[in-house]
């Protein structure tokens, strides 16, 4: 799935980004706990978080994750967009909750990490 | 590696806003490097974890990243309360964070483990009231 269909199904707006961009997810992940993103292993993954603070952001960057939804209307701030645009990260911010998100993402074809 | 290469990073504790300049710096090393994106990933997420222990536990510390010929060491070392059991401390759940730290998504207990499951070989040296120095390796 692309980043403009991510922003399509759960009318987000991207913040940071670019929405005509090729790259495309495999599976997703819904975490606060930046501790439990940093243990995953897989590639292309979708970060789905309530968490809006610098540290999402290089969590995401160590883990070579490249599209992060803030969902429960989570503001990113510019700092966090501009950490994001050194790292190629796109950022969407949703106002669904988290629950709502992922419930629409699975409907939509989006694959869990495990 | 041809050539053996070494780096050096301050970390100041408490300073949540830079946690993570230090292994941000490292991966861009490695990636125009043309390592293994692999290895990559395992370096730098055991290096963020131990960046992120300094930021949350320690008054300061410092990061010496050295790109040996088969091998990557990074050694983090902090002054700072150091840790009383460090066996303890390596067991999942097991955590001292403050709340701060956990608002930041942090301080569940995983941060020892996890870089000893991405890290080839992990050393960690603690003196209580004094600080702390760990050892990654990564054999690339």
């Amino acid at each position: 799935m692309k980043v403009s269909d991510i922003v399509r199904i759960l009318d987000g707006r991207l913040v940071c980004g670019d929405n005509r961009s090729d790259y495309t997810i495999d599976v997703a992940f819904a975490s606060d706990l930046m501790s439990d993103v940093l243990t995953l292993v897989n590639d292309n993954v979708l970060l789905i978080t309530g968490l809006a603070n610098l540290q999402t952001i290089r969590t995401a960057e160590m883990s070579d994750i490249n599209c992060i939804v803030f969902a429960r209307n989570k503001k990113v701030s510019q700092e966090m967009v501009s950490l994001a645009e050194e790292s190629g990260i796109s950022l969407i911010e949703c106002r669904y909750s988290v629950f709502r998100t992922c419930g629409l993402l699975y409907q939509a074809g989006v694959k869990p990490v495990y | 590696m041809d050539q053996e290469l070494h780096y050096e990073y301050n970390v100041e504790g408490g300073d949540f806003s830079r946690a993570g300049y230090a292994s941000s710096q490292i991966k861009k090393i490695l990636k125009r490097l043309n390592i293994d994106a692999g290895v990559i990933k395992r370096t730098v997420v055991a290096c963020y974890e131990a960046e992120v222990n300094i930021v949350a536990h320690a008054y300061s510390g410092a990061v010496y990243f050295d790109i040996e010929s088969n091998r990557l060491k990074i050694v983090f070392r902090d002054e700072g309360p150091g840790i009383e059991d460090i066996e303890m401390a390596m067991t999942e759940g097991f955590s001292t964070a403050s709340e701060e730290v956990r608002e930041m998504g942090f301080g569940a207990g995983m941060g020892l483990s996890n870089m000893k499951k991405n890290a080839d070989q992990l050393n960690i040296e603690s003196e209580v009231g004094r600080g702390t120095r760990v050892e990654i390796i990564i054999n690339t």
